[in-house]
């Protein structure tokens, strides 16, 4: 498996569109940080693209890498090791890659910025961990659609479907929901949808950090205590660990069974 | 019999010494230990010094003016069994001492200073431990309350009592006191021509400070922090609040600043940092409200729909969640020339004013106040799209409510 | 060596192998000839773990080889598309196989063989469809397996490449290696192959000798008698 990442790994780095996803991220961070000259919005405004894009990048190298290696695949499935081996480490490939350009990218600019000893540290720190949650997730998703898929066109079109489907469509039944439920007590059921989709969730844990002030009115004092506290935390750390894992599950046993 | 200049001169300076040249009387745990006795004993106008040591005394009245004097911080302890002192005169000046443990009472108004319709007196240099009430003004004018430290231990709003509690006062200064734990720091009802300089309130139950049925009064400097509500204004006029700061209220309901059924006041030069909600304005009407920094907070202003001629002009809107909010899609006031950090429009003539107008009220903020759960979907990019959309052609937020002004830079003091 | 019985493959309602046995001869070079979509790729997959039959037993050395990685240790295998990740270099490719493998390949001599010396350091997006394909013969040959397994083995290659990887192979034939392959060109099958198996409807229609083949059909050459067998075909199923 560790000798299939490197490889992956190597190969994918330095595929240029790695190197133009890190430059995107590198200078969206540089031109918002000099140009708002405020550490906590240049977050913010990245926050609203990595939640966009983290995902999207992850969907479409997912799909894109798995389609275009299938020969390889082919031959590495003719070699002396187990399937599970091969796809594990295409899929940590892949997402270790994406994860790279997305924390160098992310990270630098507020290093040279100065960002130690700044409040906002924990807030980057807490966004470059949700986005690197994000890209494995949403690499394992797309990995998947397209194991299952032969089509490509049919694969990818899933693929996009489903992140057009959590990042957008998901917040609209959601807040649907809620005003539809209105009269009845909702914080449970909204703590469990947000749960259930992992940008909602990245999102949160993002928001507790940058909007305490709003959090800690009203109902969302609710939010606060059940996400803010130590428990709250550990079950939302979980929760994008098994959005992480149950991807990766099912790609192994997919191509268990797979034919190639 | 012809008197010379120089005989005059001499009778005069005979008979003043003769009539009352302020005595100093001293009270120790060693000599004359009892401060009330002490208060007994003296003329008006002497000078009564307490060294240091613990006094168990209470109810201490004093009925003639004096200045009394603590050296080296003596305790007066009432072991909470009721008020410490009560001031029954004019011109008396309380300084230097540790008041501590008045006595608590659900039907009586316990103090460890009562001035009870009189003026001219001083309550300077004080600690106040454990009070119920703190300092308590009835009827009284021209008083100074300055550089007192109060230390309540108040837990709820029903077993507590404000710090420096005024009732019907006129011409009071409060200046550099530091007041915390009680139920309101300072509380103002009827009370005029009076101003409160550079005071810090902290951690009170209910409000940093209060003003009831108050008008004309300034408060100018202070800081409030962390209480329920940093400040409470209440069925009052001309109430000036330049240069506060109100950081650190949070909470369901909680304000950094509270305007109820006022008017024609001014507010100006202020930072509101952290609040869950900034301003919070019910029945407000005609205010000004210029050159104060609104940062960080939840919502930085809460302006409901029977709020009139206001104006909004010249304040920084910084990283708060979300700006403005109201309760109707109506609206009568006046915001322009204000810097919004969210706003998003262009400047092509380069005047430093941007081309289009501001609408701060975003359509989330108006979902939250109809649905206050959906509050998890914020900085949600659907809630993005939709906001963007509200902003284009209002449908459920104010039409009218924009800033047809808006600064492109943030406002500096020069 | 390799054992097929009763091989059967569905993929969704297309029937693609029906069920028959093949013996895979020690030390001989087997072609696998059929039209498209006769289940020659799908019999070599099956071979090499790729497809997962629905019915039948394919065994390696008695042993059979379902939910088994180890044997393929024996195999090595061509594929028809040589497309390798686009931004290793051939070095890194040859490492990568030779770690997966856990063994080292006698990679030099062929590179010298197929006039690789040059492009060792070349990211493989830069290289030609033919080239390519040269690094894709390196690769199979250069672990010392007791049977290759090529499919299509000369799409893309040059006059000179072609004649090369002949000789390869007779070379290798003569320490008693074990060839499977497919191939269009027919030529090349009279030239190396010492048995057929012509594949036809996921059946085993012919086995044997090229020559048999010819006489079975009466024709003078392999073209004619599977265009032959091919009419024969479409005439009893329109």
């Amino acid at each position: 498996m560790l000798k299939i990442l490197k490889y992956s790994f190597f190969d994918l780095i330095r595929s240029r569109w790695s190197i133009i996803y890190f430059l995107f991220y590198f200078v969206s961070g540089m031109v918002l940080l000099y140009l708002s000259n405020d550490v906590s919005k240049a977050i913010v405004s990245l926050m609203n693209i990595t939640f966009i894009l983290t995902p999207l990048i992850g969907t479409i190298f997912g799909v894109m890498n798995f389609y275009n290696s299938r020969e390889f695949v082919e031959l590495l499935l003719a070699q002396p090791i187990p399937r599970k081996r091969i796809f594990l480490g295409m899929y940590l490939g892949i997402g270790l890659s994406l994860s790279l350009s997305l924390f160098l990218g992310m990270a630098l600019p507020f290093v040279f910025y100065g960002i130690f000893g700044s409040s906002a540290i924990g807030s980057l720190a807490t966004l470059l961990l949700t986005g690197i949650f994000l890209t494995f997730i949403f690499t394992g998703i797309s990995f998947y659609i397209a194991l299952v898929n032969e089509n490509r066109l049919k694969g990818f079109g899933m693929a996009i479907l489903v992140w057009l489907f959590l990042s957008f469509v998901y917040d609209g039944l959601f807040l649907l929901l809620l005003l539809l439920l209105q009269e009845y007590p909702i914080e449970n059921l909204a703590i469990g949808m947000s749960l259930l989709n992992p940008i909602d969730l990245s999102r949160i844990l993002i928001m507790l950090r940058l909007d305490v002030s709003a959090l800690m009115g009203y109902t969302g004092a609710v939010f606060h205590r059940f996400f803010g506290n130590g428990t709250g935390m550990l079950i939302s750390l979980l929760a994008l660990s098994v959005w992480t894992i149950v991807p990766v599950w099912f790609i192994l046993k997919k191509s268990h069974k797979k034919d190639f | 019999m012809t008197f010379t200049i120089k005989q005059i001169f001499l009778s005069l300076l005979f008979l003043y010494g003769y009539q009352a040249y302020p005595a100093t009387i001293e009270v120790s745990k060693s000599g004359q230990n009892s401060i009330q006795k002490a208060i007994d004993q003296a003329n008006p106008h002497d000078t009564i010094v307490v060294l240091a040591g613990t006094y168990r005394e209470h109810d201490i009245l004093i009925e003639k003016p004096l200045n009394i004097r603590g050296v080296g911080r003596p305790v007066i302890d009432a072991g909470h069994a009721g008020q410490i002192i009560v001031v029954g005169s004019d011109s008396v000046a309380i300084s230097g001492f540790q008041i501590q443990n008045v006595g608590f009472s659900f039907t009586k108004d316990w103090a460890a200073i009562l001035i009870d319709n009189k003026n001219y007196c001083r309550i300077e240099d004080n600690i106040l431990v454990d009070a119920y009430y703190g300092i308590y003004l009835k009827k009284s004018n021209h008083i100074v309350i300055r550089g007192n430290r109060l230390e309540g231990k108040a837990e709820n709003e029903i077993n507590s009592g404000n710090g420096i509690h005024l009732w019907y006062c006129d011409s009071i200064l409060i200046e550099n006191n530091h007041i915390k734990g009680h139920r309101d720091g300072i509380y103002f009802e009827f009370v005029e021509n009076s101003t409160i300089v550079r005071n810090t309130s902290e951690a009170n139950v209910r409000y940093g400070l209060h003003f009831m049925f108050s008008n004309n009064d300034d408060y100018i400097g202070n800081t409030f922090k962390n209480n329920g509500t940093g400040v409470a204004v209440m069925f009052s006029e001309h109430i000036n609040m330049i240069n506060n700061h109100f950081i650190d209220n949070w909470g369901t309901t909680n304000y950094g600043l509270l305007f109820k059924e006022i008017s024609d006041g001014e507010l100006s030069g202020n930072l509101f940092k952290n609040n869950t909600v900034g301003i919070f304005a019910d029945g407000t009407n005609r205010m000004k409200i210029s050159k104060n920094e609104f940062v960080e907070n939840g919502w930085a202003m809460n302006v409901f729909s029977n709020c009139m001629n206001n104006e909004i002009v010249d304040n920084n809107f910084i990283s708060n969640t979300f700006d403005l909010i109201t309760n109707s899609a109506k609206h009568h006031n006046h915001y322009h020339h204000n810097y919004w950090d969210q706003y998003s429009g262009y400047d092509l003539d380069k005047d430093g004013i941007g081309d289009v107008p501001h609408r701060p009220v975003k359509l989330f903020s108006y979902l939250i106040g109809k649905v206050p759960e959906s509050i998890i979907l914020l900085r949600s990019f659907f809630i993005d799209i939709i906001n963007m959309a509200e902003k284009v052609a209002p449908v459920l937020t104010p039409e009218s409510l924009m800033d047809e002004q808006p600064r492109m830079k943030i406002i500096t003091d020069d | 060596m390799i054992e097929i019985h009763g091989i059967e493959k569905r993929f969704g309602r297309l029937e693609v192998l029906k069920g028959f046995d093949l013996s895979v001869e020690p030390g001989k070079i087997t072609a696998i000839l059929g039209p498209n979509g006769s289940g020659k790729t799908t019999l070599i997959k099956s071979i090499l773990g790729l497809v997962i039959p629905n019915g039948g037993k394919i065994t390696y050395d008695g042993q059979p080889i379902a939910n088994n990685w180890q044997y393929r240790r024996h195999l090595g295998y061509l594929p028809q598309i040589a497309r390798f990740p686009e931004n290793l270099t051939v070095k890194e490719l040859i490492a990568l196989i030779e770690e997966v493998r856990g063994e080292k390949g006698q990679s030099a001599s062929l590179i010298q063989r197929f006039d690789l010396q040059g492009f060792q350091q070349k990211k493989l997006r830069q290289l030609s469809g033919g080239t390519r394909q040269k690094v894709n013969l390196v690769l199979t040959f250069m672990f010392d397996c007791p049977i290759y397994i090529l499919d299509e083995p000369t799409s893309g290659l040059d006059p000179i490449a072609l004649i090369r990887l002949k000789d390869l192979i007779t070379e290798q034939k003569l320490q008693g290696k074990t060839f499977l392959l497919t191939t269009h060109i027919m030529s090349l099958v009279e030239e190396i192959a010492d048995q057929l198996v012509f594949l036809l409807e996921g059946k085993v229609y012919f086995r044997g000798t090229h020559r048999q083949m010819l006489q079975a059909e009466n024709e003078s050459n392999l073209e004619r008698a599977i265009a032959k067998i091919l009419e024969k075909e479409h005439a009893e199923n329109p």
